[in-house]
């Protein structure tokens, strides 16, 4: 009988934890977890965040909602735009562009055609400026948030989490979870960061402070 | 299999020739040419420069930082105590989740694995995400004998693809490359691109966006690595800037991942810890743009096969060395190698292997060993340090690297058998065991006065001191050793004095010593 | 407080005025210093280098010379010996020494300081009553820093030196290069890292180049001497020696 690769393996880790056994170790989780900021606070911070790293910020209130959607999309020059098909369809009325429900059965590719997609979000992170996506109904399938060249993010301020392990705490693990911290960037030449890579080069970020 | 007849079996290394885990020559051979190279020089000392500002601003503002680093140095090191749990948990969530979960022994298994995971999707062209793992196995050069056609979509891989060159950092493979050679490397590589195109960082990035642009929306397979599997729930990350891994990992049909096994962790709450370290370790942001996590398969997102390649070429081996396991703890941040003096100067291809400076120079050596061959050259990399303890500083999980490079040393000199240096080091403890011989042998040293005429410095030494002597006077030995100005007259009455010199200044202002403090 | 003084080997033959300074310096503050006289050399070169069997004896020579319980604490004008006792001693005697051997070293590494720390830690003295009108500048040595974490206590026990002109370094906190053996089997790498912490050094327009550890000092002060740059390098010790009644007086030529 041949042994599987699996088990060589299996049988080699043993083997090495055998030959140089080692102390069981705690692990201590003494960094910050659990904080809490008064909503002003987070929004001051995860907007400092957001600026810093080259997308725009526009606050507005939950009745706004519409109207501000229609004022980031319109100087974008954004003329089809791409929309997951669980979203709040009140937030584009005020938007005068073409629309497009997205469906899983088309190709990806052809989300190219797409100026720019607006989306909801799960969750937000201050301290990083960090937005988790997870392939909820207003969010969408990954695809859709990545190939256009515009992105429109929608964030409640009551799903905006202090730090990391405040955000991470709120994930669902299972879903496809997208992180996303800015514009896509690199600083591959001389470690000089430029905005706008394979990603959407630019990301509007509306902070709706009273949901 | 060994452990059923109760004897633990020494894990075997990668195996010699396969992959990227040696160089062709010495690192001391090797760093004699890099160093000759002034536009490398000045591209890696911007570099490094730039960045280690960056890291020591972001790990500044929390307060908590070294809070995280000892929760992720200990995740890390529980990890590996429970490496075969963890890895069948994995395995068993991702199979549940729609993915289909491989193993490979080494490079060689590995490479098969994927050329025929590939091949049997019908396509020949694959879009790669950069990957250390796919880069210490070789995949890429292993996937062209075989008339498939990989395609790196990270920009700085794209680079070094372009350029047919290796890459020289974990984190930015072109480093060693600046503005003016990439837009070189450009015009003459890629099909099409703008005759006009300049060096500004932006346009270059631009034109790299219009290449790639293509390939990802047409091409069936990815190849990805991993910087995290969590076990609790088999869900795997991968954390970058471009936005190229989320074009591999969620537009093409089929999905490859291959992970070397030590990348596991526990649970899913502990991204919590590496979701600081990393970022704020690696490119010194708070966050990278992007970070993409998929547990096997979403119906309507992403690729529908997924295949996950558990990957061990000698990470065994090393787990076997209760000291040399440390260096599986690396989340591959490349921070020791922005802060390391050595990698500064002689550049990554100076280590020959795809895991250059300070953790390449310990991590090296125990996957791929360091006596496959006479003169291997992975023997010289634990040397290549002055062991002044700034990759220590800067790991975000804590990896001893100086204590690593010293251990590693001490293997290397036990392996080796008898060498002119180790019969000079024993005749050297020989001679400072006796104390009686260790004056006599002082004595003796005081002759060399002579060498230094009447400068007092001796400017030419005889091999193998003369690399030291090429750029450094020695001083000659003065007239008397401590020990016998101490037993003399002129040390005794210069004590006297001293004492009484003390005891005037208390004398005259009794003091109030101060309390003493911790700096740190 | 009855101390023990480590002049270390590279201190008692080739740089003995850094030892002489600090065996001043300790009695000048009231102290009672005693040299064992069988000491020799705490194996630094050879763990360094990846020998650990060649230096069992020199680690239990150590241990022996120092352990006595009357030597309240053992100062050695070297962070990087220092460092040895501290955190390689136990290494070698885990592996190859004996259950004296290695109840000894941990015995004796609890006592064992570096000059600095010394002074600052255990002496609780900061201003030293030293005088010293030159202008220095300070490399902190990648050991006495990473290895001993001995942070500012070199610094504060030099700002409080009388009418001393303290300049900053520039990237101070870098290696010159030596690394022991490394400067040898790595001389071309190591040689463009001397260049550099060189070039820093004569930025500063010091006079003097201070350093708590003699092996860097060989190695920075030898840079420094070829290419004639006309900074000489100096002991910490010899700079908190220096008083107005026993000014420091050069003894060799500038190197």
């Amino acid at each position: 009988m041949t042994t599987t690769a699996r088990e060589t393996v299996l049988g080699r880790i043993r083997d090495a934890l055998a030959l140089a056994p080692a102390p069981e170790a705690d692990v201590p989780r003494a960094y910050r977890t659990g904080r809490t900021l008064p909503d002003a606070d987070r929004l001051a911070l995860l907007t400092d965040r957001l600026v810093d790293y080259r997308a725009e910020v526009h606050p507005c209130t939950a009745e706004e909602t519409a109207a501000t959607v229609a004022a980031v999309l319109t100087p974008r020059g954004a003329r089809l735009v791409g929309i997951p098909a669980g979203l709040d369809r009140t937030w584009l009325t005020a938007y005068d562009g073409a629309l497009r429900v997205d469906d899983a059965a088309v190709a990806p590719p052809t989300l190219d055609a797409l100026d720019g997609v607006v989306t909801a979000s799960a969750v937000s992170c201050a301290e990083t400026g960090t937005i988790f996506l997870d392939g909820s109904p207003d969010q969408g399938r990954r695809a859709l948030t990545l190939v256009p060249d515009l992105h429109v993010c929608v964030v409640d301020l009551s799903s905006v989490a202090v730090g990391v392990p405040e955000a991470v705490a709120r994930l669902v693990p299972d879903r496809p979870t997208t992180l996303i911290s800015g514009p896509s960037a690199t600083s591959d030449i001389e470690l000089e960061r430029v905005e706008g890579v394979h990603g959407p080069r630019t990301l509007d970020v509306i902070i709706r402070t009273d949901v | 299999m060994s452990t059923f007849l109760g004897m633990p079996a020494a894990p075997p290394r990668a195996p010699y020739g396969a992959g990227n885990l040696r160089g062709d020559r010495s690192f001391p051979k090797a760093a004699h040419d890099e160093l000759r190279n002034d536009q490398l020089r000045r591209n890696l000392g911007k570099a490094t420069h730039t960045i280690r500002a960056k890291r020591l601003a972001v790990t500044g503002e929390l307060p908590d930082w070294e809070r995280l680093r000892d929760a992720g140095s200990a995740l890390k090191t529980a990890t590996m105590n429970r490496l075969p749990d963890l890895l069948e948990e994995l395995e068993r969530k991702v199979t549940e989740r729609g993915g289909t979960v491989h193993w490979a022994r080494d490079a060689v298994e590995a490479n098969a694995l994927v050329t025929e995971l590939i091949e049997a999707t019908g396509s020949r062209e694959v879009i790669k995400v950069k990957s250390m793992a796919t880069q210490e196995i070789g995949l890429n050069e292993h996937l062209e004998s075989r008339g498939i056609t990989p395609y790196e979509t990270d920009l700085a891989e794209l680079i070094v693809q372009l350029a047919h060159d290796k890459p020289s950092h974990i984190l930015v493979p072109a480093i060693h490359r600046n503005r003016d050679e990439i837009r070189e490397i450009f015009l003459k590589e890629i099909p099409g691109v703008d005759p006009e195109l300049d060096a500004v960082p932006a346009h270059l990035a631009a034109a790299a966006r219009a290449y790639l642009r293509e390939k990802f929306m047409t091409t069936k397979v990815a190849v990805s690595g991993a910087n995290f599997g969590v076990a609790e729930t088999g869900t795997l990350a991968v954390v970058e800037s471009e936005g190229n891994g989320r074009m591999c990992l969620t537009l093409p049909e089929t999905l490859i991942t291959v992970m070397g096994i030590e990348k596991v962790i526990p649970r899913y709450q502990d991204l919590e810890v590496f979701l600081q370290l990393l970022p704020r370790s690696s490119t010194g942001e708070r966050m990278n743009p992007y970070t993409s996590m998929w547990t096997g398969t979403t119906p309507g997102d992403g690729p529908q096969d997924f295949h996950l390649v558990l990957l061990d070429n000698g990470r065994t081996a090393a787990l076997a060395d209760s000291v040399g396991r440390e260096a599986l703890n690396c989340i591959r941040c490349s921070a020791c190698l922005n802060v390391c003096p050595v990698y500064e100067r002689a550049g990554g291809h100076a280590y020959g292997s795809t895991y250059p400076g300070p953790i390449g120079a310990v991590l090296t050596p125990q996957l791929a060993g360091m006596h496959a061959a006479k003169d291997d050259p992975n023997s010289s990399l634990p040397y290549a340090s002055s062991l002044c303890g700034a990759c220590f500083d800067a790991c975000p999980v804590k990896i001893d690297i100086p204590s690593l490079l010293v251990e590693l040393r001490h293997q290397k000199t036990e392996e080796s058998g008898t060498t002119a240096e180790k019969l000079a080091m024993k005749a050297a403890a020989g001679v400072m065991k006796r104390p009686k011989v260790y004056t006599a042998a002082q004595n003796a040293a005081r002759l060399g006065r002579v060498a230094g005429g009447r400068s007092g410095t001796i400017s030419h030494l005889p091999p193998p001191f003369n690399g030291w002597s090429e750029s450094r006077d020695t001083p000659v030995p003065p007239r008397h050793t401590f020990r016998s100005w101490l037993a003399s007259d002129e040390g005794t009455a210069a004590l006297r004095d001293a004492a009484a010199e003390g005891a005037r200044q208390r004398a005259a202002a009794p003091e109030t010593p101060d309390t003493p403090e911790e700096d740190r | 407080m009855r101390i023990g003084l480590f002049a270390t080997c590279l201190g008692d033959t080739l740089f003995p005025d850094a030892v002489k300074a600090t065996a001043l310096l300790l009695t000048r503050l009231g102290h009672e210093v005693v040299f064992p006289p069988e000491q020799t050399c705490c194996g630094q070169m050879h763990v360094n280098t990846g020998y650990q069997r060649e230096p069992v004896p020199l680690v239990r020579g150590f241990a022996e010379q120092f352990g006595d319980a009357s030597i309240e604490a053992v100062v050695m004008p070297s962070g990087s010996c220092a460092g040895s006792v501290r955190h390689q001693h136990e290494i070698v005697a885990a592996r190859y020494g004996d259950a004296a051997l290695r109840s000894g070293v941990a015995t004796v590494k609890e006592k064992t300081y570096e000059l600095s720390e010394l002074l600052v830690d255990v002496l609780g003295v900061t201003d030293v009553g030293a005088y010293f009108p030159h202008r220095v500048t300070y490399h902190p040595t990648c050991h006495s820093l990473r290895m001993l974490r001995v942070g500012e206590k070199p610094l504060r026990l030099l700002r409080a030196v009388e009418d001393i002109d303290l300049v900053e370094l520039p990237e101070a906190d870098s290696c010159c290069g030596f690394g022991g053996t490394f400067a040898v089997k790595n001389a071309d790498t190591s040689t463009a890292m001397l260049h550099d912490k060189v070039g820093h050094i004569t930025a500063t327009g010091a006079d003097i180049c201070a350093a708590g550890d003699s092996s860097c000092l060989m190695h920075i002060g030898g840079g420094l001497s070829r290419i004639r740059s006309g900074t000489r390098t100096l002991h910490l010790a010899q700079i908190l020696a220096a008083t107005r009644t026993a000014p420091y007086v050069p003894t060799e030529a500038v190197r």
